[in-house]
């Protein structure tokens, strides 16, 4: 099959060419979106930034009515919310982790579990949310009174036990592909030596993959930070600094979603972007420490 | 000797025990939800429920027909701006992998799939619903395609990567153009993957409310006007849970359970898709 | 008289720093057989690999000199259209694993978007498969995917796929090294038949493969050409000693 014709030549190269561009540009367009998102809510956030400036991190009055925009209530209620989901989801991560990656890696149980964790990633935050007032909240409030505490059944504690449902299966997929990276020359040489799993968990794998379980668990963190439905329809909607763990509160990302349609006032709706701004440039952070520390451990 | 031998194999027993148990912990809040949305859900589903518009409140009865329509819309449209726009990038990823913009552009991909979904959603307001003036089920859709875009272009760049060279220089050997070779040789051979990012990408915007809340916005009546505020499953099922009224309770309770029926069969499908359609080399 | 199809010109080829061919020149008769053997490392595959302008996908590399397909300089053509006129089969069989053996032979001219008649598709499917020597083995399963026959069947029918797109020569690259010894002789056997309407260049680390089925046998070592005559004369009365080591086996 020849092809003769100077012209039909043309075409080709002209759509050789065209193909490898777009490509090209399809490329640069997704870098050049993300910029556009982070220059957009930097400008947005700038009356806001202005007008409030650093009082906006330590100020302890919302209260848009007075023109008072103090975030410190929702600074403290989203570390709180998302570091308590941490600390409740860490333990049953590393053992999913190990239970995928090290003592069932393959048969019926492993797909088993590792579908169920797949889903449970896959279903959405709104649905926690909605579940959760119905069969968390009145369980929280019967402690609550058990506990002769104010029965808000909504709060911190609340949304924390969600939240660390919802990010458990990001980390366990990430520990769970470090733990398998772990050269299975090491384990034998420990087992030859006779140690048992317990010691090679605690003297090979753990060792090794320390940094890998860590970057999962930030990455995780960095989830929960913005992790908005759930949260907002658990936490309590209240702009009070909270006291205990079982107060009610509002995260950044509560606030944003309650509020921003229904903002009135250029710094009030400013206000908002700039939590949404902190938001991303926090969850950003995380994420490329997190994903640059995994990259490092898979290429080692 | 002997009694460290024993403390020893204790310690290796509660150890396993202990992550069998921690694992069986974790799947219980998932037969949880599970089962409590099925329960609740199968009794809202009727022909009325998907066929008619919600009734105010005080009457029984109604259905979600706007919220379904609404999510058919909004999740078609962002999946024909993402799909197109994912591939290439995808294909961009595997081709060029060692260039500096292949660098910058998986770092992006590794950025924005970290992105808090209400953070998009403040963005597209920014950028389209200010812009125009009005809420509108296009917004919600360019909202939800950048949040399906990072499993398109992971799949699709992983997938590509792991297809023999040889067949892309089986297909050049022919004098076929570079651009046929990927569009008619390489796609299609790497289609199983690529097809299971887009399905996992569709199940994860198909329940994305947070972006939805300032774009689509929400529509009680049925609209099919994408320049409009329009309906979705997941508004349906946030605003009707924080409402104080057990006939709109009913309706999210249906809402969910349809909801979760179609992110279980979309999962489904991808893992056929990933066995049935998987091309052998 | 023979006349030459393709010649090079002190054809030298780099990846990178490293540089792989040192000033090449070789002329390559028409409706010959010529093998290109050596060590490996020494040059044999990069060479015929820009003869068809392959070499030059991978990343990094470049070339100086020039190659003469009949009286056309290669570097001056689009590679996209030399191609059509020199075809290759690979050392791994590489069929379209989305395609059926019919679809695979006539993928040439699918993939580059020609419209061809039914009888016309037949036809050129039945020819090639036929100049491979694969049409009696798989005339009654035009329709099955191409990766479900054995890997000699698939190697055919990579060369029937190559041929259907009329080429005037055919690369191959280590056609057999992938193959059991029954599936490397029929190809073997194929070779002499293809000789009448094609040039062929083939790739070889095996001498005996070089003595058995070509008229022309070239001798690379470390991205040199170290000899290159008639295959009879390489193999009784070479005349550089590192040929003569290479033959006897003293190396490589």
């Amino acid at each position: 099959m020849q092809v003769s014709n100077t012209r039909q030549i043309k075409q080709l190269q002209f759509g050789e060419l065209f193909f490898r561009k777009g490509l090209a540009l399809s490329a640069l367009l997704l870098g050049i979106i993300l910029l556009s998102i982070f220059i957009t809510i930097l400008v947005a956030s700038l009356p806001s930034i202005k007008a409030i400036g650093i009082s906006f991190f330590y100020g302890k009055t919302w209260n848009p009515v007075e023109n008072d925009f103090g975030g410190l209530p929702f600074l403290i209620g989203t570390l709180v919310t998302s570091i308590l989901a941490l600390i409740i989801s860490v333990p049953f991560s590393i053992s999913v982790g190990l239970f995928l990656g090290e003592y069932f890696t393959k048969g019926f149980l492993s797909v088993f579990f590792k579908n169920s964790i797949e889903l449970l990633a896959a279903i959405p935050s709104v649905i926690y949310g909605f579940v959760g007032m119905f069969i968390l909240v009145p369980f929280v409030r019967d402690l609550e009174t058990s506990l002769s505490l104010p029965p808000y059944g909504v709060g911190i504690f609340t949304a924390s036990i969600i939240l660390s449902i919802m990010i458990i299966p990001y980390s366990v997929s990430l520990i769970r592909q470090v733990i398998m990276l772990v050269p299975s020359s090491l384990k034998e040489a420990a087992y030859s030596l006779g140690a048992t799993r317990y010691e090679v968990i605690k003297n090979i794998i753990i060792p090794y993959t320390r940094s890998g379980i860590g970057a999962g668990i930030l990455l995780s963190l960095g989830r929960a930070l913005g992790e908005t439905m759930a949260v907002t329809m658990l936490i309590g909607n209240s702009q009070i600094l909270p006291t205990n763990i079982f107060a009610p509160s509002n995260t950044m990302a509560s606030v944003i979603a309650n509020e921003f349609t229904e903002a009135t006032g250029d710094v009030y709706l400013s206000a908002l972007i700039e939590m949404g701004l902190f938001l991303f440039v926090v969850t950003t952070i995380i994420n490329v420490i997190g994903r640059q520390i995994i990259k490092r451990f898979s290429i080692d | 000797m002997e009694r460290g031998i024993q403390i020893r194999k204790y310690k290796n027993i509660v150890l396993k025990t202990g992550v069998v148990l921690f694992t069986v912990i974790v799947t219980l809040p998932l037969l949880l939800v599970l089962l409590y949305i099925f329960k609740r859900g199968i009794s809202a589903i009727s022909w009325d429920f998907l066929a008619n518009l919600p009734k105010p409140v005080g009457e029984t009865g109604g259905g979600i027909f706007n919220a379904l329509i609404g999510s058919a819309i909004i999740i078609g449209i962002a999946a024909l701006i993402a799909i197109p726009f994912g591939v290439s990038i995808g294909v961009y990823l595997s081709e060029f992998r060692k260039t500096k913009l292949a660098y910058w552009t998986l770092l992006s991909v590794d950025v924005l799939q970290g992105i808090p979904s209400i953070v998009i959603g403040i963005v597209i307001y920014l950028w389209i619903v200010k812009t125009m003036g009005s809420f509108s089920a296009l917004s919600g859709s360019i909202a939800l395609s950048l949040m399906m875009l990072p499993s398109i272009i992971k799949s699709t760049e992983e997938t590509l990567k792991l297809i023999p060279d040889s067949l892309k220089e089986a297909s050049l050997s022919l004098g076929v153009p570079y651009y046929r070779t990927i569009l008619k040789v390489i796609l299609p051979a790497g289609i199983s993957g690529i097809l299971s990012g887009v399905m996992l990408g569709i199940a994860r915007i198909a329940g994305e409310t947070a972006p939805l809340l300032f774009t689509a916005f929400g529509n009680p009546f049925t609209n099919t006007n994408i320049l409009k505020p329009m309906a979705s499953l997941p508004l349906v099922i946030f605003n009707y849970a924080i409402s104080p009224y057990d006939e709109w309770h009913e309706l999210a309770w249906g809402a969910a359970f349809l909801l979760i029926l179609f992110i279980l069969l979309l999962n489904t499908l991808t893992k056929l898709a990933e066995k049935k359609w998987r091309v052998q080399f | 008289m023979e006349s030459t199809i393709l010649k090079s010109e002190n054809f030298s080829a780099w990846f990178g720093e490293n540089q792989v061919l040192k000033k090449i020149n070789i002329e390559i008769p028409r409706n010959n057989i010529v093998a290109v053997m050596g060590p490996s490392g020494c040059g044999k595959t990069t060479f015929i690999r820009c003869v068809n302008r392959m070499h030059e996908l991978t990343n990094d590399t470049h070339v100086e000199g020039t190659i003469f397909y009949t009286k056309n300089d290669i570097y001056k053509m689009d590679p996209i259209i030399l191609r059509r006129f020199i075809g290759m089969v690979f050392q791994r069989p590489n069929p379209f694993p989305t395609m059926s053996i019919y679809q695979n032979v006539i993928a040439g001219y699918t993939l580059n978007g020609a419209s061809l008649r039914k009888p016309e598709k037949d036809e050129l499917v039945e020819d090639s498969l036929k100049k491979a020597a694969l049409w009696d083995e798989v005339k009654d399963m035009l329709h099955r995917k191409g990766t479900f026959l054995s890997g000699g069947q698939q190697q055919r029918l990579c060369i029937a796929r190559a041929l259907a797109m009329k080429p005037e020569i055919l690369l191959l690259d280590e056609p057999t090294s992938a193959l059991d010894p029954i599936s490397t002789a029929k190809i073997e056997e194929l070779l002499f038949d293809l000789k009448k309407n094609y040039t062929l260049l083939i790739v070889t680390h095996n001498m005996q493969q070089a003595g058995r089925v070509s008229d022309k046998t070239a001798f690379f070592y470390l991205g040199e050409l170290i000899e290159y005559n008639d295959t009879k004369e390489i193999f009784t009365n070479p005349k550089n000693e590192k040929t003569q080591n290479y033959i006897t086996g003293r190396f490589g």
